[in-house]
């Protein structure tokens, strides 16, 4: 008799919620390791044209990013108004490039290196000169698989 | 009495509950803020770097389509003005060469595109040109591949059905130093 009135005396109890911040603290840190924030900060103000015969880029530790632009407001008392270059987050010379090729190439493995690529982020309103000052450099420095980045173009051309 | 009291506020737990909406705070203010950007792009592999200009007096001039980009981003193709937005189709009647004209062409094999810029074009309509450029390549091999294997072409395809195909059209697009008229600082 006592242990019947004993069991219907104890409710049954809540499932406990202790452990469902550590799962979401799980995928918390699942996300933190996963996302990678903008390496450098960007000092010129890049908007990459559109096109549509686009390819992908699949492996980031490939990819050496040389972006091509204006400074932004915040930076034209330093480095002026005419398009400069960054690489990394050092705003450089045409000079500088086949040293920061170079600093990024040690850092793969010897069978990979032929697969890297200079992904070229170029704003849309500079003119070539710059660019085509870069291009000579990598040809020069022997890096020669390189991607003009862009975005989708979804409706038909203007010009 | 009081004693009794204390004990039970012992053995109460700190309330976990809320330990999880905060954890769902962090969360969702990561999923938000963090894009996961992938870079996409035209891929182009460069020639690499001779110190002699290239000869280009042996080509024969029906092969070669030219396609010239001043400094007020308009193009000039084989010696005629055109918009970008008719550049594809002229490239592809061009490589393709269907009714076997004279003056285009001999064949894909041997067509050849040289683009040349000016230091003062935009890199936006530099962009668009070599993008029609390589569209026209790429309807060209798509076209192709519908036709033998009966699939658009695609790096899915097995490499040696690819090859076969770009050696069919090969694409040859050879870029000129550019001209320095109109660069402005």
């Amino acid at each position: 008799m006592a242990k019947f009135s004993k069991k219907r005396g104890k409710s049954s109890p809540a499932i406990s919620t202790a452990s469902l911040p550590d799962i979401i603290f799980m995928l918390l840190f699942f996300f933190m390791m996963v996302t990678v924030l903008r390496d450098s900060d960007l000092k010129l103000s890049v908007n990459t044209p559109e096109a549509t015969q686009l390819t992908k880029l699949d492996e980031k530790s490939l990819v050496n990013y040389i972006y091509v632009g204006r400074p932004t407001q915040q930076y034209q008392q330093v480095y002026g108004t005419s398009p400069r270059i960054q690489l990394g987050d050092k705003i450089s010379t045409v000079d500088d490039i086949p040293l920061f090729l170079e600093q990024h190439k040690v850092k793969l493995p010897e069978a990979k290196r032929s697969r890297i690529t200079s992904s070229l982020r170029v704003d849309g309103e500079v003119t070539m000169g710059i660019v085509q000052d870069v291009k000579t450099k990598l040809r020069k420095s022997n890096q020669l698989r390189i991607n003009y980045s862009a975005g989708k173009r979804a409706g038909e051309i203007k010009n | 009495m009081a004693k009794t009291k204390t004990r039970d506020r012992m053995n109460n737990e700190i309330n976990a509950g809320s330990m999880a909406d905060i954890a769902f705070l962090l969360l969702i203010f990561f999923l938000v803020t963090t894009t996961i950007a992938e870079d996409k792009g035209i891929l182009v592999r460069l020639p690499p770097w001779s110190d002699e200009d290239p000869d280009i007096t042996k080509l024969k001039e029906r092969n070669v389509y030219s396609v010239l980009v001043n400094a007020n981003n308009q193009l000039l193709v084989r010696e005629e003005p055109m918009r970008i937005a008719q550049l594809r189709e002229n490239a592809k009647e061009f490589i393709a060469n269907p009714r076997k004209l004279p003056n285009m062409a001999e064949s894909p094999k041997n067509a050849i595109i040289s683009l040349k810029n000016d230091r003062g074009t935009n890199y936006e309509t530099y962009l668009a040109v070599y993008n029609e450029l390589k569209g026209a390549y790429d309807e060209l091999w798509d076209e192709l591949a519908q036709k033998r294997y009966g699939e658009p072409y695609s790096d899915d395809m097995p490499f040696a059905q690819r090859k076969a195909i770009k050696g069919e059209i090969p694409m040859v697009l050879s870029e000129a130093e550019p001209t320095n008229f109109g660069e402005e600082n």
